[in-house]
């Protein structure tokens, strides 16, 4: 009762508004849509979108744009309802004019939830089938294929009539396909037709389109949507196995990253090195803090953040890795059992020492702009942070090869890994070169803890979910030999992407050791074996 | 290598023996400042180091702020209440250890305590031979009712199969396909059984239900993201159920932002994440994904807005959330202290035989009631992920929800119920009039 009086005592108010600012009489629809939003109940806004949205008033799509953005404020006492524009602008939705005197005390946001976003998305796209901005247009059209809403039929016509971009274009026929499709009045002809045009879109949202065709379909449609779904699903077959090999890459080049510092500490020099992980940690918090100063004192430069992380990271980790070998592994080279004991509570340490600095919740490392996202290949789909991480792995290996085969650092390595009594004698300082060996491992692991600050979480136990995995690669790909490791990473990576569909990612990873543990019994020395004097040494 | 396998294999033995050092020597400085005979002592059982530091630190801290208002108006029965905090590492052995240790050295009244459903487990025994008192804070799978043991989280009644009702509805989208996935243990795998028997009930035909686990800490949720969109592209509304725990929840949130998956066309609810764990995501992406428990801190009632506030003060950082576990120790605390004030003593027995019944406030405007099965009513909210990490409640319960300790929808519990006043049994079979013999 006391909503209706309510409501009463708005529309009385409304009219006495439009009485006094003379709006034009086509308003009045509008102006008491608006109403609708200042009942704060999801039923309310559901009509209040409704309305503007056939109100053909021009602040319409200004409105429900707002009202998507959550940048639709309404005052209940006041009955009043504002857009929020840039720097806390209000303008009076009602009018499209600033707001005038103090903003109401009882402003609140307008509220969504799911089933009214979609009824939103779908009236904005009725409404911005002809916006200036191409973009948006697309965007509209893509609203209106899913909302299917049978009224958006004479705007989409003329849309295609007047639509000058290809893509756009495109976009608006399928859009037009699948109102049609799900018309009560069309013909059979025309919805065969549609059928047609949404089979040459052949991807998943296609196939769900006419899957969901009401069961009262004559038979020759339901006939025609079977054929089409069939047909997409034959395609899809083919790119699912492509997509299945890409996923297969990034997870063997997120493997590459964790292992390949290992390929250096464990590989190269032979150490067990098991704060291997937490090395990795260590890379990831350091791009915590500085995400976290850059935020604080320069947010325009947070895009750039990784760039300012990547040598930083590198530093922390290295001179982590040098103090360890210095204080602490230098001692036990040549006893694997006690470094193996020394470096797992070292592990221990540094998890416990980073829980004490920064708490034990996880610490929210953000995205760059131009690693957040996806874009579409055919039909499959590659997000840019997987596509970034692989690059970066690569990077990295190319990298490290060259520091190997080109700096005299890498040769004096190469000596002392080899025959470290000739290297002392040639006048090579093998502990310096120890050292700075480890260092430039546990360099590289804070370096995939850049990377993986962005797929993963950042918090003290994220090195404990890479250290096996890091072992089992390096051992699978043969102990010393980097490009061991690379083969070993991507063959784990896509055999374990190929598993995963049919045995689970539970079964699939069980399935993935097995294998190796097979594996090793066939060639102990992993894939690419050291052949010649070094093995013996 | 040879050597690699086999300390791959010693592994977690040495880090227990590791950590089993670090919580004793954390123990004994908690049990130092024990000397005054006039103190009641209360026992805190979560981990400070592990895996499950991340969750469980923080329920320790709360349990250290309510015993220090609780000392500021005058104790428990003229005396003070001093915390007994020991640290299980998350380690399951420990955790019957150190609740051992709590019980005969420390003396404690009651233990406030676990989080995982293995930990609980693990201390039942001790519980039971010593005759101590369980507060659990922590949703859980159900099927269980110990007469020592005091459920102040949710059952799945009050979590899971509200929030499955609230897709079904018009609000929540009418979603007829179900993805349930989970990651591999007790409580996602009980729970997910229940949805399936329930769902089924009203109707799901069986292709639309798919069920997915994976190990803990998953990190690489590429084709479980990509086969959910396929298995969403079938023509009917699809929602997922994710009972997938803590740490593997932050990657499988930035694979379904990065792959494109909003909530408008696949709305995902989860029964893990609140707001701690939202904390360390960008939740921008995320917007409309949902989350149902029997507490949100954007709820705004007076007695809420007094707990952040004091929460903030103890904790000395402003920006700390609240979350619904701590709102569990809040209610249990308070329950303690008024079923102890009423038989005017802390022994287990009596308070034990005092709690059902004893009435107290919940944070978000009701009272909660302790049940006679032990656990307790509580509402229900869905809420949804805002731009700024926290939830906008867009559904709840009418009333408070009474705690099933036994599931209706199951075959194997469905004539179960627990009732600890009257039938003194905590899995009496209805049909057959027998206590299953429990205890």
């Amino acid at each position: 009762m006391g909503a209706v009086r309510d409501r009463l005592t708005a529309i009385v108010a409304v009219l006495g508004l439009v009485a006094v600012l003379l709006t034009p009489a086509r308003a009045e629809p509008y102006a008491q849509a608006l109403l609708h939003f200042t009942a704060d109940s999801f039923d309310e806004t559901i009509a209040g979108t409704n309305g503007v949205a056939t109100s053909g008033n021009p602040l319409a799509a200004r409105v429900i744009a707002a009202l998507q953005e959550g940048r639709l404020f309404f005052s209940a006492q006041e009955k009043t309802v504002f857009i929020r524009e840039e720097r806390d602008q209000l303008i009076d939705a009602a009018t499209g004019q600033p707001a005038t005197g103090p903003a109401p005390p009882d402003l609140a946001p307008v509220r969504l939830n799911n089933r009214l976003r979609r009824i939103v998305e779908a009236a904005l796209g009725s409404l911005t089938l002809m916006a200036p901005d191409p973009a948006k247009r697309l965007e509209a059209a893509q609203a209106v294929f899913k909302s299917k809403d049978a009224a958006a039929l004479p705007a989409l016509d003329q849309a295609i009539a007047q639509e000058t971009d290809a893509r756009v274009k495109q976009a608006l026929i399928e859009a037009r396909a699948a109102v049609v499709l799900y018309l009560d009045n069309a013909s059979d002809a025309d919805k065969i037709d549609a059928i047609a045009v949404i089979r040459q879109r052949g991807d998943q949202d296609a196939v769900a389109l006419l899957g969901g065709l009401p069961a009262t379909a004559s038979p020759a449609v339901a006939k025609a949507a079977a054929d089409a779904i069939a047909s997409i699903q034959n395609n899809l077959a083919i790119w699912t196995a492509l997509q299945n090999t890409w996923y297969g890459l990034s997870l063997g080049s997120v493997l590459l990253l964790a292992a390949i510092g290992l390929a250096i500490t464990f590989g190269v020099m032979g150490v067990i090195n098991m704060a291997h992980g937490e090395m990795v940690m260590l890379g990831a918090y350091t791009t915590f803090v500085v995400q976290e100063i850059i935020r604080a004192r320069n947010p325009a430069l947070f895009d750039y953040s990784l760039a300012f992380a990547i040598p930083l990271a590198f530093m922390v980790a290295g001179l982590v890795g040098i103090l360890v070998e210095r204080g602490i592994i230098r001692f036990l080279y040549g006893r694997p059992l006690e470094t193996l004991l020394a470096t797992w509570g070292l592990s221990l340490i540094l998890q416990q020492a980073v829980r004490t600095a920064f708490g034990p919740t996880n610490k929210d490392v953000g995205t760059p702009s131009w690693m957040s996202g996806s874009f579409d290949v055919g039909q499959m789909t590659i997000t840019y942070n997987r596509l970034w991480i692989i690059v970066f792995t690569l990077l990295i290996f190319v990298g490290l090869l060259a520091i190997l085969r080109f700096t005299r650092f890498g040769l004096e390595m190469r000596a002392v890994t080899q025959n470290r009594a000739m290297a002392a004698s040639m006048g090579i300082k093998t502990s310096r070169i120890d050292a700075l060996t480890f260092g430039l491992g546990s360099g590289i692991a804070g370096l995939a803890g850049v990377a993986l600050s962005q797929i993963d979480n950042v918090s003290p136990n994220l090195g404990q979910g890479y250290i096996i995995d890091s072992f089992m690669v390096v051992v699978f790909g043969g102990v010393g030999n980097l490009w061991g490791t690379l083969v070993g990473a991507f063959t784990l990576g896509i055999a374990n992407k190929f598993l995963e569909p049919y045995a689970g990612a539970v079964l699939g990873k069980i399935a993935i050791l097995v294998l190796i543990i097979l594996f090793i019994q066939k060639r102990p020395r992993g894939l690419f074996a050291l052949r010649g004097r070094a093995v013996e040494a | 290598m040879q050597v690699f396998i086999g300390a791959a294999a010693e592994r977690p033995l040495a880090r227990r023996w590791l950590a089993a050092t670090a919580g004793l020597a954390l123990g004994l400085i908690g049990a130092f400042p024990a000397k005054a005979q006039d103190t009641i002592k209360i026992g805190i059982l979560h981990s400070l180091s592990g895996t499950m530091a991340i969750s469980e630190t923080t329920l320790k801290d709360v349990m250290l702020m309510l015993i220090e208002q609780q000392n500021k108006k005058g104790g428990v029965l003229g005396k003070k209440l001093e915390a007994v905090v020991v640290d299980p590492a998350s380690n399951w052995p420990l955790f019957a250890e150190k609740a051992r240790e709590l019980i005969t050295k420390d003396k404690v009244a009651a233990v406030f305590g676990c989080w995982t459903s293995v930990s609980r487990k693990s201390v039942l025994p001790v519980f039971k031979e010593l005759n101590n008192i369980l507060f659990y804070p922590v949703q859980y799978e159900g099927e269980e009712s110990e007469r020592n043991v005091f459920y102040t989280g949710a059952a799945p009644n009050q979590q899971a199969i509200p929030a499955v009702d609230y897709l079904t509805s018009k609000d929540g989208g009418e979603a007829k396909r179900w993805v349930l996935a989970g990651t591999d243990y007790v409580y996602p795998r009980t729970t997910n059984k229940i949805l399936e028997a329930y769902l089924k009930q009203n109707g799901v035909a069986d292709p639309d239900i798919m069920i997915n686990y994976t190990p803990f800490g998953h990190a690489d949720w590429q084709t479980i993201v990509s086969d959910i969109k396929k298995f969403g592209s079938a023509g009917k509304k699809t929602a997922v159920v994710s009972t997938i725990n803590g740490d593997a929840n932050v990657p499988f949130y930035k694979e379904l932002g990065n792959q494109g998956v909003r909530a408008t066309d696949i709305p995902v609810v989860a029964f893990s994440v609140g707001e701690e764990e939202l904390a360390g995501i960008d939740t921008k992406p995320l917007l409309g994904h949902l989350a149902a428990w029997n507490y949100f801190e954007s709820i705004k009632t007076p007695i809420n807005e007094q707990f952040i506030k004091d929460w903030h003060e103890f904790i000395k950082n402003p920006k700390r959330v609240t979350n619904d576990p701590m709102e569990a120790h809040f209610i249990g605390f308070a329950m303690w202290v008024k079923a102890v004030e009423k038989v005017g003593s802390t022994d287990p027995d009596k308070v034990i035989d005092a709690l059902p019944g004893v009435q107290a406030p919940n944070l978000t405007g009701g009272t909660s009631t302790m049940l006679p099965n032990h656990h307790i009513t509580k509402p229900v909210f869905i809420g949804e992920v805002r731009a700024d990490g926290q939830f906008d409640v867009v559904w709840k319960t009418p009333g408070l929800v009474p705690g099933d300790a036994w599931s209706k929808y199951l075959p194997g519990s469905k004539d179960l119920i627990a009732d600890w006043v009257t039938l003194k049994c905590g899995n009496y079979n209805t049909v057959t009039k027998k206590c299953g013999g429990a205890s």
